[in-house]
């Protein structure tokens, strides 16, 4: 069962990643050259997925626009895993300690604020545009992994293993890179899939709202926000970007919870 | 039992539909919603939307056609040497509070637009007035420094709109004037509402009340409209949607012209903008017709020059424009800049600005020249491009009716700096004869065309959708206003 989700997510992953890396070297169509006469064209034979309302071909945009997400999306995990980790580790060895205290509080007070509204703040405060998105949206990734390596490194640090590395003469901070961290790997990486599937949608979400990506740069939420007001003419126009957001974001959710399940030893001793 | 209730409660409305009264009240969609309620102290052209002529009148005032005709002045006499301007008020004109209208509030009026410390945003309206001297209650003398042959459309703007000392302290939030409607109460954020002006001087409005609502979002006008929540949509925001207002039969759809010159406005100050042969080179990268088609769904009328093609002297300059990137490349290369440059593109929200931009940045790239987009908001681009001139590129429609003079204020956000204008400009404010008017008028206009100070791309087109049964709209938009003296629901 949940190796079907693992499956068909890892595929529906693979298509779009496969996208975003073969618009890097081909697109059926320049997205930058606009063909006026051309433009809101249904799904035919010359455009797969029809064109937009600058005669765009909406298949490139859409290529294109999964580099963006998967970019944005990334580096922004990337952020939020690199502080939060080891912020969650030091927080972890040092429990009880004034260090984890102001390291966690640190954490609730971002976590307080529903994260597409400090998204929007940051943007609001720095300009609109890619960078400041990636920033936005890898600052409220951090307290995520910084709680989840916390919370499982504390359950870690009354191993038996771990105890025998004190005994040994190990530092606090060398016992948290050299036997926590990698025993913390699977789960890093359920959580950092899901966390990815968060920032594609949270990136499409800054997007629409003008906040994200600038043009020409393109950007499902974006092409969405611009379709908005010929949905009845040219319903192809939203319906496409729209679905790529669903299936990019559906596609992650089944792997992240295929690989938990398949990762997580306890889970899986539990299945059969 | 429920299905019974049902079917009489239905029989019921049925029943009471024909006889209701014919309609006498009218909500108006509007995209900006205005910051206060005085026009005389404020650019923002929402206010005049509202209260122009429906609240507010001037002594002269704007037709549906732009002409200037009599407003609270009934007539005036002017001196040979056309300096000294005597107006005769209208007999009877009170104010909404109940005050009369006499020749005290003219002077009030214009002495305070042309104060030293006035707020109004067109001071140049009034900047040729010497003197304003109240002959009797119902005759005001205004005596110009030099003679102006546009001195009566100057007083017929929504700036110039006639206010009283006594109601002056509170005419931000509550309004008050000589007009067919007077003002009833402002939700902000929602709408403001008229009522009809029982004691008006002249014709009485036909509808009891008007209520102008605000929707910023082009999808909420769309679906607005559509609901029949609002019967009539200004300046509708999005142009796409036209045909299938069209297509509808519970729809009019009214396409009108403005006096709004949409351009491509450079920084004439920052360089390599500051370069003639490079302001030039935009010019030509740029195809008027693509970004009207693909901005506008081919609304408007492409514009070569900064002046309105409807009005008689205008000429037509497109020709020292046209679209020709190779020819703009060489342009770049004889400017020293064959590898092109970069500059910054900053795009208030109408859809023209925005689209619009797209497609310019597109067609810059084209010839080499890349542009980092900005999308603001108006606030923002009031702060940045129009007083912080901290911009490269931008696109704008400029409303205001004949606003050439603009060219000859260096300090103007674009800073187009050349005195051979300056010098056009001020012949052309002490000129009365209209032939030389004229001739100067085109001279201007060439010569802004020959320096490329913008790139000018089109008129901007106004589509109002309204009910069907509505009459009596302005198609035109002539000035910032909705003019609904005139307006009633046909039967």
């Amino acid at each position: 069962m949940s190796r079907t989700g693992l499956i068909l997510g890892a595929v529906l992953t693979l298509l779009f990643t496969g996208a975003a890396i073969l618009s890097l070297v081909w697109v059926p169509y320049d997205i930058e050259a606009m063909r006026i006469a051309e433009r809101m064209q249904p799904p035919g034979a010359a455009h797969p997925l029809g064109t937009d309302h600058f005669g765009r071909d909406i298949l490139s945009m859409i290529m294109v626009g999964a580099r963006t997400s998967i970019a944005v999306a990334l580096v922004a995990v990337g952020i939020g895993m690199g502080l939060g980790v080891p912020l969650g580790l030091l927080a972890a060895a040092r429990r009880g300690g004034w260090l984890d205290e102001i390291i966690m509080r640190g954490n609730d007070l971002i976590f307080a604020f529903p994260s597409l509204l400090i998204a929007v703040m940051i943007t609001a405060v720095f300009g609109a545009g890619a960078v400041n998105a990636i920033i936005a949206i890898g600052i409220f990734n951090i307290p995520v992994f910084a709680r989840l390596a916390r919370g499982a490194a504390l359950s870690l640090w009354t191993r038996d293993f771990v105890l025998a590395a004190r005994v040994a003469g190990k530092g606090r901070l060398r016992i948290s890179a050299e036997h926590i961290l990698p025993n913390l790997a699977n789960l890093l990486i359920v959580q950092g899939t899901i966390q990815f599937s968060l920032g594609i949608l949270a990136e499409a979400g800054l997007s629409y709202v003008g906040l994200g990506a600038q043009p020409p740069i393109p950007s499902w939420g974006r092409m969405l926000a611009d379709s908005q007001t010929m949905i009845s003419m040219a319903p192809h126009m939203a319906l496409f970007p729209g679905l790529a957001i669903l299936l990019t974001v559906l596609g992650l959710n089944l792997m992240g919870d295929g690989l938990r399940d398949w990762l997580d030893p306890r889970l899986r001793r539990d299945a059969r | 039992m429920k299905v019974l209730a049902m079917t009489a409660l239905v029989g019921a409305m049925t029943f009471v539909a024909p006889v209701a009264q014919a309609k006498s009240d009218l909500v108006v969609g509007l995209q900006l919603e205005p910051p206060h309620l005085d026009p005389t102290s404020a650019a923002a052209g929402a206010i005049d939307q509202v209260l122009y002529a429906n609240v507010f009148e001037g002594l002269t005032r704007f037709g549906p056609d732009g002409s200037v005709n009599p407003g609270l002045a009934e007539s005036w006499d002017i001196s040979d040497d056309g300096r000294v301007y005597t107006f005769h008020l209208r007999k009877g004109v009170t104010f909404h509070d109940g005050s009369a209208l006499d020749a005290g509030d003219v002077v009030f009026t214009l002495d305070r637009a042309r104060a030293e410390d006035s707020q109004n945003a067109q001071k140049a309206l009034f900047a040729g007035i010497e003197s304003v001297e109240a002959l009797d209650d119902l005759t005001a003398r205004v005596t110009l420094a030099q003679p102006d042959g546009g001195f009566l459309f100057n007083m017929a703007w929504g700036d110039a709109v006639i206010v009283a000392p006594e109601s002056i302290e509170s005419i931000k939030q509550s309004p008050v004037g000589t007009g067919a409607f007077r003002f009833k109460g402002w939700v902000q954020g929602d709408r403001i509402t008229l009522e009809r002006n029982p004691d008006y001087w002249g014709e009485a409005a036909r509808l009891d009340s008007a209520t102008f609502k605000f929707i910023s979002d082009p999808t909420a006008a769309f679906a607005a409209v559509m609901a029949e929540d609002v019967q009539a949509f200004p300046f509708y925001p999005a142009p796409e949607n036209l045909p299938q207002f069209e297509a509808d039969p519970r729809f009019q759809v009214l396409v009108g012209s403005t006096e709004g010159e949409t351009i491509l406005a450079m920084n004439n100050a920052l360089p390599p903008l500051d370069n003639p042969m490079v302001r030039r080179a935009v010019a030509h990268a740029i195809d008027r017709k693509a970004i009207m088609e693909g901005a506008m769904f081919g609304l408007g009328t492409a514009i070569g020059t900064h002046f309105a093609p409807h009005h008689p002297d205008y000429v037509d300059l497109m020709y020292l424009s046209d679209y020709d990137p190779e020819l703009s490349r060489q342009l770049l290369a004889e400017a020293g800049m064959a590898e092109g440059f970069t500059t910054t593109l900053k795009l208030p929200p109408p859809s023209y600005a925005r689209r619009g931009g797209e497609i310019v940045a597109a067609q810059l790239r084209n010839v080499g020249i890349e542009t980092e987009i900005t999308n603001l908001e108006w606030a923002q681009w009031l702060e940045e491009v129009f007083r912080g001139k901290d911009f490269g590129l931008t696109i704008v429609s400029h409303t205001e009716p004949m606003d050439i003079g603009i060219y000859a204020r260096p300090e103007y956000y674009f800073q187009y700096d050349s005195p051979d204008f300056q010098a056009l400009n001020a012949a052309l404010s002490t000129e009365t004869d209209p032939e030389k008017r004229s001739e100067l008028l085109v001279q201007m206009q060439t010569r802004i065309a020959e320096d490329h100070v913008n790139a000018y791309l089109f008129q901007l087109a106004v589509p109002t959708v309204a009910d069907a049964r509505l009459r009596g709209l302005w198609a035109d938009a002539p000035t910032q206003a909705t003019d609904l003296t005139g307006v009633y629901w046909e039967e």
